[in-house]
């Protein structure tokens, strides 16, 4: 397919390999903020192809690992009731709250559907007018575009049931609490692309260089993947603190402003409890007061929720590039994708369950 | 989460009071809101997510960027130093 299969190109991946090689001279931590892109370095084996110096660690970038449990557990309880039917994106599914998850919430008789498109919520709330109509409104600023137009388009066709349980997170503060932590170890960035198809890239220069940390707006096939880290590596071997757009096809310095526009309309900054790292100042976004009416945690009142945590996980270290999924005593025995104890072994862009799916060998060939 | 993927706009229309396009993912047609991207055309590919259009895919930055890592990959040691 145009766009997809000229990026997978094997010799093509090979030879920017090789040029990384030829290029590294010291030994470097990256790290790639986007959960889509530690899927694909997983899948394709591209950790296995990079020079023993270069060490990829695994950022909080999979809003599905992210979403706090008093979320989930609020979720679980809205999700309960006999009027709601819970629409959501297929990957929260499975995501454990204290002691279930929505599928269970399911096999008991609640009304849990999944949906491609926010707009597919909004139709399932014209079409049932009887019945509360709830959308989990999570994601990255890539996915807000599209969450905030459910939101505008609820309101301007008067819809009285359809609501919205919100938690936006945001790239660039999660940025600042990982290279500001005294513990940090990453030298360098690989930007998510398509968060930066939104909103552009003009925020990060100044966060590079307050870190003295060189970054690349990086795509998602595995060309795209070796491309960024190449121009990582250039940077740091010649300290030049950068942000260079490796991605170019997809992203321009400003994004795209009609979307920005529509997310200021509809969203505003909040503080936000990230799964596993704890509060990260207004690193999120919540519905603006004029859309309070659409604000299922008010339309609900689900009462005080105590989350409780697996005391195992160590989910939290490993998105902040403190530690690998083998680092964790349970990783593989006491929890699989089949019995999760932690969000990062539930979706396919979670460190752990991408590290116990592909880790070892190359699974999925990049085309010949 | 993230992903977004390219398609191929193949018709434009209205639905709801929202600009609407079919899009043609190498065989299989998905519905996508145009609201962010009004000034696309059919025939136009697209980056789309979550029913979404976010972007048309430009068309000379992807022969750039490829002739590029064409460059680097054949150079064999004395690629160019620009990225
Ligand atoms: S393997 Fe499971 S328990 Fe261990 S850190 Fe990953 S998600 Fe948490």
């Amino acid at each position: 397919m145009k766009y997809t299969s000229e990026y997978r190109e094997a010799a093509l991946v090979q030879g920017v390999m090789e040029e990384i090689r030829r290029t590294v001279k010291h030994p470097w931590v990256l790290m790639e903020i986007c959960g889509g892109q530690t899927h694909a370095i997983m899948r394709y084996g591209l950790d296995q192809l990079l020079p023993p110096e270069i060490e990829l660690v695994h950022g909080p970038g999979c809003p599905v690992c992210v979403t706090s449990l008093e979320l989930i557990d609020k979720a679980l309880a809205i999700a309960s009731r006999p009027e709601v039917i819970f629409t959501s994106y297929g990957d929260m599914l499975r995501v454990p709250g204290s002691g279930r998850d929505l599928f269970s919430v399911r096999a008991e008789g609640g009304d849990v559907r999944v949906v491609y498109s926010p707009l597919d919520a909004v139709k399932l709330a014209q079409q049932n007018p009887d019945r509360q109509v709830v959308f989990f409104a999570i994601g990255f600023e890539t996915t807000a575009p599209a969450n905030a137009m459910s939101i505008l388009q609820a309101k301007s066709l008067g819809l009285k049931n359809f609501s919205v349980l919100v938690s936006h997170v945001c790239v660039p503060p999660a940025i600042h609490a990982i290279l500001g932590s005294p513990n940090n170890r990453v030298q360098g960035f690989l930007l998510a692309g398509h968060v930066c198809t939104v909103m552009g890239y003009w925020q990060y220069p100044e966060i590079a260089r307050l870190y003295s940390v060189p970054m690349a707006v990086t795509g998602f096939e595995p060309l795209d993947l070796a491309h960024g880290i190449l121009a990582t590596v250039r940077l740091l071997e010649t300290g030049q603190v950068e942000v260079v757009n490796t991605y170019g096809r997809a992203v321009t310095m400003d994004g795209n402003r009609p979307a920005q526009q529509v997310i200021q309309r509809v969203f505003m900054d909040c503080d936000r409890k990230w799964r596993g790292i704890g509060m990260i100042p207004a690193s999120g976004w919540k519905l603006r007061p004029e859309f309070s009416e659409l604000d299922a945690e008010q339309r609900f009142s689900v009462g005080e929720i105590q989350p409780e945590e697996s005391p195992i996980c160590i989910a939290g270290q490993i998105l902040q590039g403190l530690k690998k999924p083998h680092d964790c005593p349970a990783f593989g025995t006491l929890c699989t994708p089949e019995h999760p104890l932690g969000a990062t072994m539930v979706s396919s862009e979670g460190a752990c369950a991408a590290y116990y799916r592909y880790h070892g060998s190359i699974q999925e060939e990049i085309t010949k | 989460m993230c992903l977004a993927v390219p398609g191929k706009i193949i018709e434009i229309y209205e639905s709801n009071g929202l600009k609407m396009s079919k899009i043609d993912f190498g065989g299989v047609t998905r519905e996508a809101c145009l609201e962010y991207v009004p000034e696309a055309k059919i025939g136009d590919y697209a980056l789309i997510h979550v029913g979404f259009v976010l972007n048309l895919v430009d068309e000379a930055e992807a022969q750039e960027t490829l002739r590029l890592l064409d460059e680097i990959s054949a150079a064999g040691g004395s690629a160019p130093a620009e990225l």
